[in-house]
């Protein structure tokens, strides 16, 4: 049987693994152009890790920010997803919902999926959330020091940095030929227009096409 | 205000507005099967052209260089289940030392 303390502990387990990704993330942003007061209000107010990767990912590539911060926006859309399947099982009211709407993350939503009761989907959703909201903004802000003091980028490869923690995000969802077509339809389209296009508009135009292909074919196993 | 601060401003919005609809939005508007395949769909779509510029695209170039073989390093630790930390730190060990020959 699931108790409430158990509830916590991995709570706090998934926290510590997550909250410490930070350190690239404030690493790799300072190496991109953005300041340590850029890097820390992404992670402060943002709070949502792919997207915050995907900004910084196409400003380093020389991409227009207005272009990556709609890219990252896109990319965040999961997380209303998240929000309706907790909306059932948290059972918020007006003024809590406000409260912890910023904590619903890839990870929180996880640690409280799939709890018997009610009690412990809280438990899961908060202590997952919260811990992970503390560490990730202060390893954002160690890395981000860190980050300004080494200088060049690329001698420390963190530019294959930023593609191996894509990757990262990425390979737990690449569980059927379907999803696996799909991400590399979206990455072949994407370098097709690169020669075309402006930095950060293969990227969402891939992206788009990519799930326009996944909405039409459909694997035989679903239909 | 800088360009970056504008695009920081519109994600701040952009994805809290997000987090905060799906928690208020009655479920049978989000729980139609073809929003549910969009939802599962887009980061998977995004995520794989997001990798593919970010490794092989040089400004409106394409160049194949020290980040492809970041990549494959991390692809080969990911399917040995080497946790996230750890492999993106080696990606970008490899990636360095290439360079450095």
């Amino acid at each position: 049987m699931t108790t409430d303390r158990s509830v916590v502990i991995d709570s706090l387990g998934v926290g510590l693994a997550t909250g410490v990704y930070g350190v690239s993330f404030g690493t790799i942003s300072t190496a991109s152009g953005l300041s340590i007061m850029q890097t820390c209000a992404l992670s402060l107010l943002v709070f949502t890790g792919a997207s915050q990767f995907a900004f910084i990912g196409i400003i380093a590539s020389g991409g227009n920010p207005i272009t990556g911060a709609l890219t990252a926006v896109l990319l965040g859309s999961r997380n209303m997803f998240y929000g309706l399947s907790l909306a059932r099982l948290l059972d918020l009211g007006g003024r809590q919902r406000l409260a912890s709407a910023h904590i619903v993350i890839d990870e929180s939503t996880a640690m409280a999926a799939s709890r018997p009761t009610r009690r412990q989907a809280r438990l899961g959703f908060y202590w997952t959330g919260i811990s992970i909201f503390i560490l990730w903004n202060l390893t954002t802000f160690l890395g981000a020091l860190a980050g300004q003091a080494i200088g060049q980028p690329e001698t420390y490869g963190l530019d294959a940095a930023v593609g191996a923690a894509f990757l990262g995000l990425l390979w737990s969802r690449l569980t059927s030929w379907h999803a696996r077509t799909v991400a590399v339809f979206g990455a072949a389209v994407a370098l097709g227009l690169v020669p075309l296009t402006a930095a950060g508009l293969p990227i969402i135009l891939g992206g788009g096409a990519a799930v326009v292909l996944g909405m039409v074919w459909r694997p035989r196993s679903r239909a | 205000m800088s360009s970056v601060w504008v695009g920081i401003v519109i994600m701040v919005v952009g994805c809290f507005a997000l987090k905060y609809a799906g928690l208020s939005v009655p479920e049978r508007v989000l729980d139609h099967p073809s929003t549910k395949r969009a939802a599962d769909l887009i980061p998977v779509a995004l995520l794989g052209a997001l990798i593919a510029v970010q490794v092989v695209a040089d400004g409106d170039a394409l160049r194949i260089d020290a980040r492809l073989l970041g990549l494959v390093v991390a692809a080969v630790l990911l399917a040995l289940r080497v946790p996230f930390l750890p492999m993106v730190f080696a990606a970008a060990l490899v990636a360095a030392l290439a360079r450095q020959l």
